[in-house]
């Protein structure tokens, strides 16, 4: 039999019209599930108490599987079919991947997301996530004794199209109806932001295992606004482990381990690590199967030495998120710390260091994800509180846009543009009498679509055959709450429309979103006398486009002279159009405008006496 | 003529509140509606009604309309765990049929 919880004034829900809804903090390391019970968000637990679920799923030899802490001994005896840390594959090709080479899983090069091949078969990260999702949708019924209504599940802030919707597939395949995929800093600050109530400027700072998200977020009277997101996707706790154990082997003078003992290492300085956080000085001790033996100690000093690169990591995606959102250190009311890696020492301390306060802590940073998830998906539920009226806005973490002529990028939508978003601009066609148009849309801030991510193609056929420049094609990008995209395309004369949903091509570009970004500001004037010239390219292109149909209709209103001059230059021009010049390109341009000058006005005038031809003047 | 709450559910009430921020006590009530005629209320109170009657139960208020009264005289409101569930449950001696899910019942 159902038992009840206690409901808002006024708010009780008629019979079996319990809409149950949970919050879903699918991290790297550790997932969690957390709901709003009695008016208060909770992480639910297992039957022996514990809130946090390892992100690890085992496939067994024979069939079926073993999950969370079932699976941790696995990751020792049977590495290559036990699969932690998966989120990173998540949308991911094999060349995005760091560290692939400690991993210890049989990879398989196929187009689009990796795949993992295991002991039951060939599965692809969406499969391995559903699993988890799966076993925390069971416990989440178990304890609420009733079906879902819905779910919210947080991702990292960036995330990208592809990575999003391998999610949102991976709860899909779950049997999960996701009410609305959620940036994990801004489920973070509906947690802190509604618990505490207090407003100005925030920054959270989640270092999770795996990734890690810096958010600049505004919270004025209960309305969340996301002003900045800047982060790494390959930044994480398991990168303080993988330094330990890089240094273990050094200092231990091991020979390259097999699959088992590395797992093995890496969890002892996993181990290490966490004991660092309370104690001075931790033993590094492991007797590995080769019959090496590891007898190391490490002092917090070591720890901090060798991982101080990765901190000083962390600061610049923080400095980059202050300067997008325009603002200073020192405007930032509080820093809130999400993610079991923000324990160390080290790290509050060179965020205290930086924003000169201390960080705020007070909830468990493994938990305050899932709790404002959960928040979040009570309302969404419409379980709402009546006072509470707060409303989510996100943003945009990478621009959007299109390809245009010459292989420049169009943007349309600009990073860090609050969600849900919709622009619309005109384009136009660029030859004579053309009839459709491709479309090729993507994600980046760099100037030349060759750096940016591909994300979908699509084309509009059917425009009337117009004089170049003639056609209006109106684009509409549209971006819903979750971050998904859909564009659609218009012909303004007919009506003939195209649109897309876009459902991305996993994986495509090897350029992880934050590489992405320090990129485009590293190549910021390499890219600016690139688009010169391909705009030069361009123009160039059209001109000789325009000059080749105009000889063929009226050449014989040039004298030979004339014509050798012009062929001359056009001659020249054709030659220069590829080559890297701009300026001489430019030249070039000019010299064919103004020899074919006379001749533009010669055939102007025929036309328009043409067009005269039959009409007196009274009729004009 | 009142209703009652055991003590570790007037413990988990009081706790609720605390954490809420707000509140003076919890109502208890049935509507008619559900599988049996009539479903149990359990809800927060920030204001109590004027014809509300208010009983103290080990230090909790436990509030509730006259109507609802009727139906409810002598039940005991209990906080229990089941398994991984866990929540509250209306012994209600009044209640006859009650419905396969506890939420809905008749007198």
């Amino acid at each position: 039999m159902a038992l009840l919880q206690i409901a808002e004034p006024g708010q009780s829900a008629a019979p079996h019209k319990h809409r149950l809804a949970v919050g879903i903090d699918l991290g790297t390391t550790n997932s969690l599930v957390a709901t709003v019970r009695n008016g208060i968000a909770v992480c639910l637990t297992d039957e022996q108490g514990r809130a946090i679920m390892p992100s690890i799923v085992h496939y067994r030899d024979g069939g079926g599987i073993e999950l969370g802490f079932d699976a941790m001994s696995t990751r020792v005896s049977d590495p290559r079919n036990t699969i932690v840390s998966v989120k990173r594959f998540m949308g991911r090709g094999i060349k995005d991947v760091t560290h692939i080479e400690a991993m210890p899983y049989v990879f398989e090069e196929t187009p689009g997301m990796v795949r993992l091949r295991t002991v039951q078969g060939s599965k692809s990260p969406v499969e391995i996530s559903a699993e988890l999702l799966r076993a925390l949708r069971k416990r989440a019924e178990a304890s609420l004794g009733g079906e879902l209504t819905g779910v919210v599940v947080t991702v990292p802030a960036y995330f990208d199209d592809a990575q999003r919707q391998a999610t949102r597939d991976a709860a899909r395949l779950a049997g999960l109806h996701v009410l609305r995929l959620l940036n994990e800093p801004t489920a973070a600050a509906v947690a802190y932001g509604l618990d505490n109530a207090s407003e100005g400027v925030y920054a959270v700072f989640d270092l999770g295992g795996g990734t890690f998200d810096l958010s600049i977020l505004k919270l004025t009277r209960g309305v969340f606004e996301v002003l900045a997101t800047n982060g790494d996707t390959a930044l994480g706790g398991d990168d303080f482990d993988h330094r330990l154990y890089c240094w273990a082997l050094d200092h231990a003078r091991i020979d390259p381990p097999s699959a088992e003992d590395a797992r093995r290492l890496l969890m002892a300085a996993r181990a290490v690590k966490e004991l660092l956080t309370v104690c001075e000085e931790a033993p590094f001790r492991l007797r590995l199967d080769s019959g090496e033996e590891v007898d190391l100690t490490v002092t917090r000093a070591d720890f901090f030495e060798m991982t101080r690169a990765l901190v000083q990591k962390t600061l610049a995606p923080v400095k980059r998120a202050l300067r997008d959102a325009g603002l200073s250190p020192r405007d930032v009311k509080g820093v809130v710390m999400v993610g079991g890696a923000t324990r160390m020492p080290h790290i509050q301390r060179a965020v205290a260091e930086y924003f000169g306060q201390e960080p705020l802590t007070n909830l468990d940073p493994d938990r305050v994800v899932a709790l404002g998830a959960a928040m979040q998906a009570n309302a969404l539920a419409g379980n709402r509180r009546e006072d509470d009226s707060w409303l989510l806005l996100d943003v945009i973490p990478l621009s959007l846009g299109l390809e245009t002529m010459g292989g420049l990028s169009e943007k349309v939508i600009a990073r860090n543009a609050t969600l849900p978003v919709a622009r619309a601009q005109e384009f136009t066609t660029f030859k004579d009498g053309q009839t459709a148009m491709s479309f090729h849309i993507v994600q980046g801030e760099r100037e030349l679509v060759a750096d940016c991510r591909s994300l979908a193609r699509f084309e509009l056929r059917g425009i009337p055959p117009m004089a170049a420049g003639a056609a209006r094609i109106r684009v509409t990008f549209q971006v819903d709450a979750d971050g998904l995209l859909s564009v659609s395309a218009l012909e303004a004369s007919t009506g003939v429309e195209a649109s897309i949903h876009v459902k991305p091509s996993y994986g495509l570009t090897d350029d992880e979103i934050a590489g992405m970004l320090r990129s485009s500001l590293e190549h910021a004037s390499d890219d600016l006398t690139a688009r010169a010239l391909r705009e030069k390219q361009v123009e160039a292109e059209r001109l000789l486009e325009a000059c080749a149909q105009a000889l063929a209709a009226d050449s014989e209103l040039l004298d030979e002279a004339e014509r050798t001059t012009i062929d001359a230059l056009i001659a020249r021009l054709r030659q220069l159009v590829t080559g890297h010049d701009a300026n001489a390109l430019s030249d070039a341009i000019a010299a064919l405008s103004r020899a074919t000058e006379d001749f533009a006005t010669r055939r102007m005038n025929r036309s328009l006496s043409k067009a005269l031809t039959g009409h007196n003047i009274d009729e004009l | 003529m009142s209703v009652t709450l055991t003590e570790r559910a007037a413990q988990h009430i009081a706790g609720f509140i605390d954490k809420r921020g707000k509140g003076v006590g919890i109502r208890l009530g049935i509507k008619t509606s559900g599988c049996s005629g009539m479903a149990y209320k359990l809800e927060f109170v920030d204001q109590t009604l004027d014809d509300d009657l208010v009983f103290d139960s080990h230090g909790v208020k436990v509030v509730i309309d006259p109507k609802s009264l009727v139906y409810l005289d002598g039940t005991e409101l209990d906080y229990v765990r089941e398994g991984l569930n866990e929540g509250f449950k209306f012994n209600n001696p009044n209640a006859r049929n009650q419905c396969g899910c506890g939420e809905s019942f008749n007198v």
